[in-house]
């Protein structure tokens, strides 16, 4: 007998502390509201310390949970369940983790905001929308969270809804998602038709243990495909990928602990679980794995270009958000999911603290965001800079840093997966060096150099940042320790949070995909465990056996591969030199550079008129389709005009004959009686013959 | 069984009638004309009290039907079932039942009433005693709908419903009042002329009026002629319906009535009587004809498709408020004759599902439109903007009637839309993928609608001081908040009824009786065993 891990309560704690201060927050102190969200959260954390404690002695692996049924039809039934196995504890963990200290963080950020137990209501809903979607045993309990976080996004991006801006880009988020949620409902709909359920254990096994039935769709588009094509295209609204990614720039409208948490390290990431979690499905459709790898790979280079000539510190944030969010795509895309999730594990941590830290220097600042206007912060707030350095180190991929293993297992298996594999590393190589110089650059921009006060820039920023504008004068202070202690906590994840996974090459014992192993390898329809220590061949789809390599082999790989880490490494180390050559040494280069490359650089820095185009092509035409075409024309014109005319005729037909009043009742009346007998006398005499 | 069970559906419907009989006897009390014209009597206020009072109680008395219903009968409940002789010659019966479907419509319909008196508490302007003995008779006429059994009493309910929601917008509606309601009128009334035509031809064939005995003379096929005729009778039938739901193009008298209707008219125009629509096609079209239903079913879902996309689409770029919530209307219940005509237990149980979400989520959505409309008397939505400011608490009771409207899941309206659009796929997947575009577009309009009323800075000074939700206001809807939220987590508890009942109906229709094959879209829920066929012809 299993026990009972009560996994209901961790969803729903967040949301009990949502509905008290939603409820009751306006009339609370400010320390109540943010004891009883801290409260909640810290209590979802625990509940998850104790569920990963007892995990190891689970009898039953994924433990299953249910309360009861949600929908119910005939032949058709969702059911409230929750399931716990290894990758919805790792997502468990990260969520409540980082979610529980980006919380700590938000007193001192918001503690002069006037929407204070608004915020942490928000917050607390997200964390409860967040925590079903990782608990879910069923896609459409998923889609709960799914669209919930969605809605919680939408109100902590529109924040400040006095800023139309703020507004504007909440709306946006919600509906560039609803359009990926549109292709996920269909998916659905193909799951209940041809599974009759939605659930995960059902779907797959049905999948797995009818091999005849469902094969592994290398000759063209089958059912599975199909399904993973709609999946993946819910996962790239979700997860900011082309050609849905252009909501989450926008998305920076909200206060920065929400693009820490939200738009960084945990709602961003539930495409990339969506699909780890769908591995079985992926893995019967080579075409959608194509082709999830391919928008992955265009994805990390196309935003990591974006983020090099932005001057925001959010928006370059927000770029590389994107691009690593591409990176874990592409890893799903060669079926490397556990170094999705590694890496999704490890960005959760460095992207957390860099939006963190950035919100420290902004806080710094009173309200600046605009990086030409920083330079030389290192000496006015040390921690931060510290923390933030850090951060930056690890999203650099310089060992032994987090991001380093993640990001190094990702570029292995893509090089590994196919003949073609050399392309998807090349790509990935290529972001590494422009994601190391972007984010240099922001760090040198930022905390070297001399101070660039701008003159106007308190009252530009004032406004959009609210009760920080008291202190905007004067020196950049540093924050108080309730912003700084998650900081620091972050920074030592950043720093250790790779070491879980180190691959065998580098005498690691990779315990991360170890631990995750029993969800995405599954051999002959049967989970099993798969022996043997040649763990990049867990991708292979079920009917490509690939046990038992020969040892002469698997050491060439582990030559090639560590030749391949180091030429990541160096890549690394080039962004680095590079983003100090151009920002410390020489800075009067830059603006140089931008003049010579002239149009290319404007294009990239207006974000390659994505935003433009969409809205001219896209949002133009239907508004101005529906008003002129549709509204007033086919509705108003056509149609209604139709009727009036009818009536119109027909009364006029009928004055001249009755010389009745027009418009009165009664006139009406006379003329429905007249067609009424008509009719009726019709259908009579029709039933009588 | 109980004494009550037997009379319970007469004195459900016939209740607020006969309070409306005895409020006729009412001695108005003193008069007194206010500044604005309106002439108001002492009675008003005692009246006002004794209606609340009888919807109430008509409520509680409708709740007695899911108290003691049968869950495991499909059919029309035999404890509640009533039938006398009414009229020997012609035979006409007065009939009442109830079954799965129709319950739950009743019971939406007793609540929304006294929620829709309370809403317009203080915003009926003079001959306040006509506004409610009309309220109270429309009660009666629309419960009458949907239990009348025997189709002559169910002709006279259904244009009983006409004459007191014509009067209500004619009289207690807005500047093109009468244009309004002459076209509502006329347009619905000349509508179901075509119905009372099919319904007398089934008289003189059958010999009766009475629902099941027509459904088992048409269901044996013994009825002479009924080949070349049925297609005719469903279409009579259909003409009536389809212009009561409305389905596209019979809809363009919906955003008249609405924006001339006085709020609570808004709201039992909305939240019940297009429902009578959907539900005749279920009862009437669907499970008397399921042949012709079949035969037709393509381009009624195309109307329907058509309504949902182009219903959202002119809703996105409506300047008036209550015109854009009319055309969301259109989508929303295309959504529904989708599902009734998809022929699926999921689709058909997704409609009855939808019926009620519309009821609660439109019903308050024009509520709120209608406190708008008290405070500012306008529903132009440039006139507001940045009215999170003044009016929080109206801002998040709009926000939850937002999410249910848009199918946010957890709120009613998702369970309603997954259900029809799944069962839509089962029935042909591009019904689904066109007809799912909605859930892009319903975001797109309750979103930007959202955003231009109260997000921003406040742009006109007149709304710097709007008072925010009163404790009047409060009652009213807070029931329709708390209820989106509990059909959004429990719909077991409406689907345990609604199922079994739905579900006999799309079977009539599933199974040919003349067509020996099926086809593999009629067949079932779970089509596993039909997957490599369907592959085959995706490849």
């Amino acid at each position: 007998m299993d026990q009972n891990l009560h996994l209901w309560l961790i969803p729903l704690l967040p949301l009990l502390g949502a509905l008290i201060n939603g409820a009751l927050g306006r009339r609370f102190s400010r320390q109540a509201v943010a004891t009883v969200a801290l409260a909640s959260t810290a209590a979802a954390f625990g509940m998850a310390l104790m569920v990963a404690a007892s995990f190891s002695g689970l009898a039953h692996v994924p433990y299953v949970e249910s309360h009861g049924p949600w929908i119910q039809i005939t032949g058709f039934t969702v059911n409230f369940t929750f399931l716990l196995d290894q990758l919805s504890l790792v997502m468990l963990l990260v969520v409540t983790g980082v979610g529980f200290l980006i919380h700590i963080y938000s007193v001192g950020y918001m503690a002069d905001d006037d929407g204070y137990y608004r915020f942490f209501a928000y917050l607390n809903l997200f964390m409860f929308f967040m925590l079903m979607l990782v608990l879910a045993n069923n896609y459409l309990l998923m889609f709960v969270g799914w669209e919930g976080v969605g809605l919680a996004s939408y109100l902590l991006i529109g924040f400040y809804f006095l800023k139309d801006s703020a507004s504007q880009a909440g709306k946006k988020a919600f509906i560039v998602n609803r359009i990926g949620d549109f292709a996920f409902l269909l998916g659905m709909f193909m799951m209940t038709k041809y599974f009759g359920t939605l659930d995960y254990t059902s779907i797959f096994s049905q999948v797995l243990s009818n091999p005849a039935q469902f094969p592994v769709e290398t000759g063209g588009a089958g059912l599975l495909t199909l399904i993973a094509f709609c999946l993946m295209i819910g996962a790239t609204g979700k997860s900011a990928q082309i050609p849905l990614y252009v909501w989450l720039p926008d998305a920076m409208e909200g206060p920065t602990p929400v693009s820490a948490l939200i738009h960084a390290a945990t709602m961003v990431t539930a495409g990339i679980y969506m699909v780890a979690r769908s591995n079985v499905i992926f893995n019967h459709a080579p075409m959608a794995l194509t082709t999830v790898a391919v928008i992955g790979a265009l994805t990390a280079i196309f935003a990591a270009s974006i983020g090099i000539v932005q001057t925001d510190i959010k928006r370059v944030l927000a770029y590389s958000t994107i691009s690593q969010l591409g990176y874990m795509f592409m890893a799903c895309g060669v079926a490397a999911y556990s170094a999705a999730i590694f890496h999704l594990m490890t960005h959760a941590f460095f992207k957390a603290l860099l939006f963190l830290s950035a919100g420290s220097v902004i806080h710094a600042l009173g309200g600046e965001q605009d990086m030409r206007h920083m330079g030389g912060l290192r000496k006015y707030i040390p921690w931060t800079f510290g923390v933030m350095a850090v951060g930056t180190i690890a999203i650099a991929g310089i060992p032994p840093f987090a991001g380093f293993f993640s990001k190094d297992e990702i570029l292995w298996k893509a090089f590994s997966s196919s003949s073609n594999g050399w392309i998807f590393w090349a790509i990935g190589l290529v972001t590494a060096l422009m994601t190391s110089f972007y984010m240099f650059r922001l760090l040198f921009m930022t905390f070297f150099g001399e101070r660039r006060e701008a003159a106007n820039a308190h009252d530009a920023h004032a406004s959009a940042h609210g009760g920080h504008s008291d202190h905007g004068h004067g020196t950049p202070h540093e924050s108080p320790w309730v912003m700084l202690t998650p900081l620091v906590l972050l920074a030592i994840l950043s720093t250790v949070g790779g070491w879980v996974g180190i691959p065998h090459s580098m005498g690691g014992n990779n315990h991360f995909e170890k631990f995750l192993e029993p969800v995405f390898v599954h051999e002959g329809g049967q989970e099993t465990e798969i022996e043997g220590t040649a763990t990049w061949t867990n991708k292979l789809p079920p009917t490509k056996e690939t046990t038992g390599e020969p040892a002469e082999a698997a050491h060439a790989n582990t030559s090639t591969e560590l030749l391949l880490t180091g030429i990541s490494v160096a890549a690394g180390l080039i962004g680095l030199a590079l983003a100090w050559f151009l920002y410390v040494s020489r800075p009067e280069l830059p603006a140089r550079i931008a003049h010579n490359l002239g149009n290319l650089y404007t294009t990239v820095l207006n974000k390659y008129y994505v935003d433009e185009i969409y809205q001219e092509a896209v949002v133009d035409p239907i508004v101005e389709g529906s008003t002129d075409i549709l509204w007033r024309g086919v509705d108003v014109g056509i149609v209604d005009g139709a009727v009036n005319g009818a009536g119109t005729s027909a009364q006029a037909a009928f004055g001249t004959l009755r010389k009745m009043q027009s418009g009165n009742i009664r006139s009406y009346a006379g003329w429905v009686a007249l067609g009424a007998a008509l009719v009726v006398g019709y259908m009579v005499w029709m039933g009588i013959q | 069984m109980n004494y009550f069970d037997k009379i319970a559906l007469t004195v459900i419907t016939f209740l607020p009638a006969a309070a409306a009989l005895a409020l006729m006897f009412f001695p108005r009390g003193t008069a007194q004309t206010d500044s604005h014209g309106h002439t108001h009597y002492a009675s008003d206020k005692p009246i006002k009290w004794v209606v609340l009072g009888v919807s109430i109680l008509a409520f509680i008395l409708s709740l007695h039907l899911p108290a003691h219903f049968d869950y495991a009968q499909s059919g029309f409940q035999p404890r509640f079932n009533t039938n006398v002789e009414w009229i020997a010659s012609p035979n006409i019966h007065y009939h009442l039942g109830v079954d799965g479907i129709s319950m739950w419509l009743v019971v939406l319909t007793t609540f929304l009433v006294p929620l829709s008196i309370l809403i317009q508490w203080d915003s009926v302007h003079g001959r306040v005693k006509e506004f409610m003995v009309l309220i109270l008779l429309l009660e009666t006429a629309m419960i009458g709908v949907f239990l009348a059994l025997d189709m002559f009493l169910f002709y006279v309910f259904w244009e009983a419903t006409l004459i007191p929601m014509a009067l209500l917008i004619g009289i207690y509606g807005h500047e093109r009042r009468i244009y309004a309601a002459v076209k509502f009128f006329l347009y619905t009334m000349l509508a179901s002329v075509f119905m009372l035509g099919s319904i007398i031809w089934l008289y003189l064939k059958v010999g009766s009026f009475d629902y099941a005995a027509i459904q088992n003379a048409l269901s044996a096929g013994q009825i002479p002629g009924i080949a070349t005729a049925a297609p005719w009778l469903f279409l009579g039938f259909f003409i009536a319906f389809a212009v009561k739901v409305p389905l596209f193009p019979f809809h363009t008298w919906l955003p008249d009535a609405h924006v001339e209707a006085p709020t609570a008219g808004s709201v039992l125009l909305a939240g019940v009587l297009l429902k009578m629509g959907t539900y005749g096609l279920m009862r009437f079209n669907v499970a008397l004809f399921p042949e012709q239903a079949r035969i037709n079913a393509p381009w009624i879902i195309t109307l329907a498709i058509i309504g949902i996309i182009y219903g959202a689409l002119v809703a996105l770029v409506q300047p008036n408020l209550k015109k854009l919530i009319a055309y969301s209307s259109v989508s929303h219940l295309g959504f529904v004759v989708l599902g009734i005509f998809s022929f699926t237990v999921a689709g058909a149980d997704g409609a009855v599902y939808q019926m009620l979400n519309h009821g609660v989520s439109t019903g308050a959505l024009f509520m709120l439109a209608g406190m708008l409309y008290d405070r500012r008397h306008t529903y132009e939505i440039k006139q507001f903007g940045g009215l999170a400011t003044p009016m929080p608490v109206y801002t998040m009771l709009f926000l939850v009637i937002t999410l249910s409207s848009i199918g946010l899941p957890l709120t009613n309206g998702f369970v309603g839309e997954f259900l029809i659009l799944s069962g839509a796929f089962q029935a042909k997947a591009i019904y689904a993928i066109l007809a799912t575009t909605g859930v892009i577009w319903s975001a797109g309009y309750m979103l930007w609608l959202y955003q231009r009323t109260f997000f921003g800075e406040i742009k006109l000074a007149i709304n710097r001081n709007l008072p925010d939700v009163t404790q009047r206001e409060r009652l009213a809807l807070f029931p329709l908040v708390v209820l989106a939220l509990i059909m959004g987590l429990f719909s077991p508890y409406w689907m345990k009824a609604i199922d079994p009942s739905s579900m006999r109906i799309v079977e009539a229709a599933q199974a040919p009786k003349v067509h020996a094959t099926v086809h593999p879209e009629d067949s079932s829920l779970k089509l596993v065993s039909n997957r490599n066929s369907e592959n085959t012809n995706r490849k």
